[in-house]
């Protein structure tokens, strides 16, 4: 294929770097420094897609990030499928793949574009709630079809093999965009020693200069955006970052900006590189200069390709070498659109007329096009577009001054291109994403930042400033003002010398008047990404929606991955010339984050795989995964769950790992319980005030287990805590609470009883402890130790200093297991070494390794509860069964004493915890079963509390159950039902939740 | 994302790094047992909720660990101050 | 010396706290929280050349001491105990000999000294210090890992959202921060060199993740 429409000359591409690119499965040339979209123009290839509802065949608009149409689906293989990729951003390399988003089964014959044809009735505004919510039964297979003929892209079905992260940023200026306003900015910035960062989406940094013929100080714009780059280079504290979008201004001016650092080279990022980087940034001060997006006109058939806004087709020319057709009508309301005409005609191609919307409009432009003998017909419009795959003619006329009609006859035109200017639109999006409302301004005929709370700054076409003149100044001021407010020196910047440009004075036009009425007129698209037009947003505001924001929403103008760059203010100034309403009263328009779609890789960045979450490891991990442990989270804890040995089910091994705690030694490790050493000499009246129960007389070498309640008086964690000293306590909490009661203590002391002698710090990761259980334990750890470890010299619920195994230890002699039982505590870097001295002493012993799991069953074999799981934050101690650990006497009122003395909390209905055996003693319960008194009473049955902890006790022989039934603690031998899902129902007796040793007697040897 | 000067540290630091914990000020009863349930309730659950100036208790959990307050506009997000424990706000709701 | 010659032996007081000597002889080697991770091994036949260099300083005696800044007796114990004094401005440090205290919160420091030396400090603290404080040994609970080279704080920028500018974060300041999706220490003790104490059960996630960060310049694994 040749690249017909490719100039000889011109342009910042370098035609002896050749790159071939595929579209659709066809192959093309293209240049370097080409955009996808510059060279698709190069080639003819006039229909990149179809539209969204009407599948009405679309081409490439615009030159930049406000492309409606151009959305491309990239990738040369499955896994490096990118959708949603607009064709105007990115650049070519050689050996891209690239292929229409919209169309199916393909963009030239189109089965919806049938539906589009005859659509005109049949496809309103509101269409999807109007035609496809009925029947409902329907909508998926609706939606399905929809989804697939529209084509919103896909994403890819194998694993991105790319890399992408994040990188922290910190800076005193954050200059957006390096147009004449930006580099001026982080010039006057760079040179006062500010940090700066100057980002653009571009490849290169210079903005409008680049596709401009303007001189700076008698230079080519180019050649000064040059010199200031290499300049700012030159500064360490200048971060630059082309190729680079602000997408999102969040508070307190923290912004996001999504860097392709890799798209432009291949279709894998080379090896070791990171393909797209998201910098989040904190910036003391930002100046956006982001410039202003040219407004189409909205006139009839104003989407059939060829038709594009001037100031684009000026940049293909200008900047790529690229004309895109052969005959040229420029409709313009303002002088700057005569551009797009002068570089035409300049490229050698044929302008057929210039059709002027005003009736005697003058200005520098104008006089160029004179002096070149441009035709250019005043006072009128195109009004209407021949042709369908491509742009065969205009039907040209003559409107009112004020643009509301046609005045004379048609003339046809013979050309297929249209290049429409409407005027511009500053770029505001990301001034309005803190929350900031932009405010009309008649004179700019747009929205303009408005007031904000930020540290923000503007400069340039942002404001409305359109001249190269003015961007550079406003830009320079910006850096000024922020540098001061930095407290730093501005250093001196000569700005370089701009030609001024005469200009006349633009005319208003949203809406290019038909022959016919606007609902008769042919389409005249308003939003090209989601087919919205001045006839729809009529309809719209017919049919009652006044406010601007209910029309978007009802006719879906602005919400397509372009945000109605292109369309809002058009479809604003329609609605607001049918309510006969000014603009601002019609509402404004906002814009939210992100200003153009980002990558999931770049949002998710290094967090996935191995790195999604941190997996929190105990010292004694090694061994358990060598020892082929099955793991459970708790938390971000990995703790073994149980320990398979081969051909082992996950029952076989609960049952064996069981047994053997009960019959012989098991060993748990435990380091993960949350553990907070505790001192001061008010450290015992603290625990008094957190816990429910009492500890001023715990002895020094004693252990206690405690309760804590919220103020509500609801359970929220529970552990053992051991007085090592007169001031000293070392608390523990559950896995899962550590840090929350942490904070909960420090909450206290800090902010109610300041007063109290008491320091709290963390030591969960410092121990190291395992818990051997059963009744050989004491052999087991006599044996490791010098320490007299007899019940006569270390009884229940007491701590004792000791070496085991050669490393110092605090051994307590506590029991969650109902066995006789020592928890061994050394520093964790001797954790390790302990475990493996008490397995190789404990296989005569059968030591068994056991985890979560079997921890659970034997608790649960005791009617132990676990907090979080028998708890809910709704559930007092009286609920639990567990007022022996409730001291109501304590002097200080303690968490959770008010609270659970409320009315509700003593209704003697309240669920209350209980166990529960099942009849046939073969069943266990599911977890979360809800219990009926009566399983005969009509559906919805009264329900009467749920199964928390269900297991089978290999043990016992039989299935037991914990769970809360209501006034379930004076209900002890009733029956309790339970209907599962499948229809079966299972008999339960309310029984005491100690299922085994009820006095006792076994931790007690 | 909030940027916010922890008065303890004396710098600003990232909003990743604090927990806020609900509205400051709200200073539990010297002498719970003679509230009534009403007052015990109000005490427990119920909360301002302004659009505008808010007093809120934070916590520098991943830093000093210290609470302090925070006089926060809820619509604009500004922080207008931050002061510590046992001080009272200089910038007040009219 | 005191001029109250005469007074009687006392009967030492029922000790307050519980403290005691955690390690164990030297027949016994302490595994640190990147033991799984042999650095040693790394070390020796890793690459030599990047823009990132890890050493884990290990098995030394981590204390943290809560007490009162404005006890005047209390920062004077310090000084006897350690030899230097207590820094009291905010995100500050001091180091001296083989001693360093790092600012963790006004009422919160971090000392490091040699594994082998922290009970005898420790001890020599419950001798020298009175009033209210806390002194309890973490040496388990966490370890030292030193970050230096020429991209070290290009790596840290992934890592943390603290600004590491030479003017926002000169050589001895320290600060306690969020660490990926984990927490440390972080403090700069050269140009190009940062020191990270962070937790033993997050050791494994943040060595995993220095990894990954420091792709792109190269990590190299130092003895």
């Amino acid at each position: 294929m040749t690249q017909k429409n490719r100039l000889q000359s011109g342009g910042r591409i370098d035609r002896s770097r050749t790159l071939t690119f595929t579209y659709n499965g066809k192959q093309y040339k293209g240049y370097q420094g080409d955009t996808l979209a510059s060279a698709m123009l190069a080639n003819g290839i006039d229909v990149i897609g179809r539209s969204f509802k009407y599948s009405r065949p679309r081409g490439i608009i615009a030159a930049g990030a406000e492309e409606p149409n151009a959305i491309m689906q990239l990738g040369a293989t499955e896994a490096t499928q990118v959708p949603n990729v607009r064709a105007t951003q990115q650049e070519l390399f050689d050996g891209l793949v690239s292929g229409a988003t919209n169309g199916w089964p393909s963009v030239d014959t189109d089965i919806m574009g049938v539906l589009g044809k005859v659509g005109g009735n049949m496809m309103p505004p509101g269409f999807y709630y109007k035609t496809f919510m009925y029947p409902q039964s329907m909508w998926d297979t609706y939606e399905s079809i929809i989804r697939k003929a529209a084509g919103l892209g896909r994403s890819p079905l194998e694993n991105d093999p790319d890399t992408y992260d994040k990188v922290n940023q910190h800076c005193d200026v954050l200059v957006v965009g390096a147009g004449p306003a930006g580099l001026s900015a982080a010039l006057a910035a760079a040179r006062s020693g500010a940090r700066v960062i100057l980002a653009d989406e571009q490849s290169e940094f210079g903005g409008s200069l680049l596709s401009s013929k303007e001189t700076l100080n008698g230079m080519p714009a180019s050649e000064w955006v040059s010199f200031v780059t290499e300049e700012l280079r030159g500064y360490d504290d200048v971060m630059l970052l082309p190729r680079s979008t602000v997408n999102g201004y969040h508070d307190h001016n923290f912004l996001t900006i999504h860097e392709r650092r890799t798209d432009h080279l291949a279709d894998l990022a080379p090896a070791g590189q990171v393909r797209q980087r998201l910098h989040r940034v904190r910036a003391k001060w930002v100046i956006l200069a982001t410039g202003a997006h040219e407004r189409p006109l909205v006139f009839a058939n104003n989407d059939v390709p060829g038709c594009m806004v001037a100031n684009a087709v000026s940049t293909y020319i200008t900047r790529y070498g690229v004309v895109p057709g052969n005959e040229l009508v420029l409709m313009t309301t303002n002088d700057s659109g005569y551009q797009a005409a002068l570089d035409w005609h300049d490229a050698g191609r044929k302008v057929a007329a210039i059709v002027d919307t005003r009736q005697s409009p003058s200005g520098d432009l104008i006089e160029a096009a004179r002096k070149r003998n441009l035709n250019i017909i005043t006072g009128s419009a195109v009004i209407d577009v021949q042709g369908s795959k491509r742009v065969s003619g205009v039907s040209v006329a003559p409107i009112s001054a004020d643009g509301s009609r046609v005045t004379g006859s048609v003339t046809k035109l013979s050309v297929d291109t249209v290049a429409s200017s409407g005027g511009w639109s500053p770029v505001i999006h990301l001034s309005c994403h803190t929350g900031s409302r932009p405010v009309w301004n008649e004179e700019v005929v747009g929205f303009l930042p408005g007031p904000t709370v930020q540290k923000q700054l503007t400069a340039g076409a942002i404001n409305g400033s359109y001249s190269t003149g003015k961007a550079l100044e406003e830009g320079l001021t910006a850096a000024v003002e922020a540098i001061s407010a930095l407290g730093l020196k501005a250093a001196e910047v000569v700005l370089p010398e701009s030609v001024d440009v005469n200009n006349g004075a633009p005319m208003t036009l949203f809406h290019v008047p038909h022959l016919k009425p606007t609902a008769k007129a042919p389409k005249q698209f308003v939003d090209y990404q989601n087919d919205v037009t001045a006839a729809g947003i009529e309809l719209a505001c017919r049919e009652g929606y006044e406010s601007i924001e209910h029309v978007k929403r009802y006719t879906a103008m602005g919400f397509g991955t372009d945000q109605g760059k292109l369309g809002n203010i058009n479809g604003m100034g329609i609605a607001a010339k049918i309510l006969n309403k000014s603009i601002p009263e019609t509402g404004t328009t906002i814009f939210r984050p992100n200003y153009t779609p980002v990558t999931f890789g770049a949002i998710a960045g290094r967090d996935c795989g191995a790195l999604f979450d941190p997996e929190r490891y105990t010292a004694m991990h090694k061994w358990h995964v060598e020892n082929g442990a099955k793991f459970e989270d708790v938390g971000q804890w990995k703790r073994p769950w149980y320990f398979p040995k081969a051909g082992e089910s996950m029952q076989d091994a609960l049952n064996r790992e069981c047994k053997a705690t009960r019959e012989s030694v098991g060993i748990l490790d435990a380091s993960t319980l949350g553990k907070i050493d505790i001192q001061g000499k008010d450290a015992r009246e603290f625990l008094g005030r957190v816990y429910t129960n009492a500890w001023a007389k715990l002895a020094v070498g004693k252990c206690r287990y405690g309760l804590m309640c919220g103020e509500d008086g609801m359970v929220f964690d529970d552990g053992v805590t051991s007085c090592l000293g007169e001031n000293h306590f070392v608390m523990t909490t559950t896995s899962g609470g550590a840090a929350r009661v942490y904070e909960w203590l420090e909450l206290y002391h800090q902010t109610e009883w300041p007063e109290m002698e008491v320091y709290f710090n963390t030591v969960t990761d410092h121990w190291a402890t395992m818990t051997i259980s059963g009744p050989n334990s004491r052999k087991l750890l006599q044996e490791l130790t010098d320490y007299d470890v007899s019940k006569e010299n270390l009884g229940f619920m007491d701590w004792r200093e000791m070496q085991v195994a050669g490393v110092p230890a605090r051994v307590f002699r506590i029991s969650f297991t109902g066995e006789l039982s020592f928890e061994i505590n050394v520093q964790a870097n001797y954790g390790l070494h302990v475990w493996e001295k008490l397995f190789e002493h404990g296989a005569k012993y059968n030591l068994t390794p056991y985890g979560t799991e079997t921890m659970h069953i034997l608790r649960a074999e005791k009617g132990f509860i676990i907090a979080g799981q028998d708890t809910d934050g709704s559930v007092h101690p009286y609920d639990l069964g567990m007022a022996w650990c409730v001291s109501p006497n304590k002097p200080f009122s303690f968490i959770g004493k008010r609270g659970m003395a409320r009315e509700d909390c003593v209704r003697p209905d309240r669920k209350q915890l209980v166990g529960l055996k099942t009849v046939d003693p073969n069943v266990v319960l599911p977890e979360g079963a809800q219990g009926v008194f009566d399983p005969k009473a009509p559906i919805p049955m009264p329900m009467v509390g749920h199964i928390t902890s269900s297991y089978w006790s290999a043990n016992l022989g039989r299935s037991i159950a914990m769970g809360f039934v209501k006034g379930g603690l004076d209900k002890m031998g009733e029956k309790v039902y339970y209907p599962l899902a499948d229809g079966k129902v299972v008999e339960a007796e309310i029984c005491s939740p100690i299922f085994l040793d009820p006095k006792g007697e076994r931790q007690n040897v | 994302m909030f940027h916010i000067y922890c008065p303890h540290c004396g710098e600003y630091r990232e909003e990743e790094e604090f927990h806020p914990a609900g509205q400051a000020h709200i200073a539990r009863p010297l002498d719970p047992e003679a509230c009534s349930d009403k007052e015990w309730g109000e005490y427990l659950f119920f909360r301002k909720n302004p659009r505008g100036l808010h007093h809120e208790l934070w916590v520098h959990a991943a830093g000093c660990r210290k609470f302090f307050n925070m006089t926060r506009d809820t619509q604009t997000y500004e922080i207008k101050e931050v002061y510590k424990i046992g001080e009272q706000p200089s910038v007040v709701a009219e | 010396m005191s001029d109250n010659v005469a007074v009687e032996e006392q009967a030492p007081a029922p000790a307050t706290v519980a403290i005691m000597d955690q390690r164990p002889g030297p027949e016994i080697a302490g595994e640190s929280p990147l033991h799984h991770a042999d650095l040693d091994s790394l070390a020796k036949q890793g690459k030599r050349q990047g823009g990132v260099h890890l050493r884990e300083n290990k098995l030394l005696g981590h204390l943290t001491l809560r007490c009162n800044q404005s006890n005047s007796e209390q920062l004077a114990a310090v000084v006897r105990v350690l030899d230097v004094a207590l820094p009291l401005q905010p995100l500050t440090s001091v180091e001296k000999g083989d001693v360093s205290i790092r600012w963790m919160s006004p009422d919160e420091w971090l000392i490091i000294v040699p594994g082998e030396k922290a009970f005898e400090v420790e001890s020599r603290f419950r001798d020298e210090m009175e009033g209210h404080y806390s002194l309890v040994n973490s040496s388990g609970g966490s370890t030292v890992l030193e970050l230096s080279g020429n991209n070290v704080v290009d790596m840290l920028k992934k890592s943390t959202p603290i600004d590491l500018h030479p003017k926002e974060f000169p050589v001895g300041k320290v600060v306690s921060t969020v660490f990926a999706k984990s927490t440390a220490i972080i403090r700069r003790t050269g140009d190009k060199r940062f020191e990270l104490v962070i937790r033993r059960s997050f050791a494994d996630y943040v060595w995993l993740w220095i990894q990954d960060a420091s792709r792109e310049y190269g990590l190299v694994v130092d003895a």
